[in-house]
């Protein structure tokens, strides 16, 4: 029987919206005040959605423990308290959460040690949220 | 197709316990879950049913309707008990959210399906508000 298992973590990280090649005015037109030449922050919310057989023996899809560490090895102990504009992913790419959650599902879906990565969902605000599913 | 979701809530307890296992092993997997006095949550239910509006009522289902379905069918069950002693589908199996999910599809499903154009769609139980588990029908 297949099932998904789905958590919720929370991640607190800066950002600036702005390319280099625009002009200040251009980025101000694009990107509005997430373009601010110090940047912002936002406390983001990670949905992380698993898919796969429920375990006869365990009567679990994933182990949650196992679930953490994966998030936290490789989601949260490097995009936590961090500015995403620094990391090597956003060197040539706007740390939109557009492609903050396409970064997150490609950095978690090998890092499972079961099932295969549903979604993620990542809420940037109360107000907005982004999402990938495993079909692209 | 229009996806239609109802929200319920439940509080109910229970422990994770496999009687195959010695308790060593029980408590080496499940930790504090295991725990034989058990614990409890407050679960979050959400019932999704597929279909076309119906071109009179403009309903997928009425809403009223499946309030109590899910009333009588899952939530007369599982609100207030002890999920390992009260449930019978759960005296041989380990309520875990992904089974908890799976038997409230099984407990809703016959009613839903029996209603004229709706078909279940998907069960989401939160047992807290960072941990769900999903079941879609899939084998």
């Amino acid at each position: 029987m297949k099932a998904y298992f789905g958590r919720r973590y929370l991640l607190s990280a800066s950002h600036r919206l702005h390319r280099e090649d625009l002009t200040a005015e251009q980025n101000l037109a694009e990107y509005g005040k997430c373009s601010n030449p110090n940047g912002h922050g936002h406390n983001y919310v990670v949905e992380v959605l698993v898919g796969g057989a429920v375990n006869a023996e365990t009567g679990m899809v994933i182990d949650l423990v196992s679930l953490d560490n994966a998030v936290r090895d490789d989601i949260l102990d490097r995009f936590d308290h961090a500015n995403l504009n620094l990391d090597p992913l956003f060197e040539e790419r706007v740390p939109t959460t557009e492609n903050f959650s396409r970064a997150i599902f490609a950095l978690l879906k090998d890092a499972l040690p079961s099932g295969e990565l549903e979604h993620v969902r990542v809420e940037e605000t109360e107000n907005n949220f982004f999402e990938c599913f495993a079909e692209g | 197709m229009v996806f239609l979701t109802r929200r319920a809530t439940f509080s109910a307890s229970h422990y994770y316990w496999n009687e195959a296992w010695s308790a060593e092993k029980n408590f080496e997997v499940f930790g504090r879950c295991a725990n034989r006095n058990g614990h409890g949550h407050n679960y979050t239910l959400e019932v999704t049913v597929a279909g076309e509006p119906d071109a009179v009522t403009g309903f997928v289902v009425d809403l009223k309707w499946l309030k109590d379905v899910i009333e009588r069918e899952v939530l007369s069950a599982y609100d207030h008990r002890h999920l390992n002693l009260d449930a019978p589908e759960f005296r041989h199996q380990i309520p875990t959210t992904e089974n908890l999910a799976a038997a409230a599809w099984k407990r809703l499903e016959p009613a839903i399906a029996a209603a004229k154009g709706a078909r279940l769609s998907r069960i989401r139980i939160y047992e807290t508000p960072e941990i769900f588990a999903e079941y879609r029908g899939e084998a």
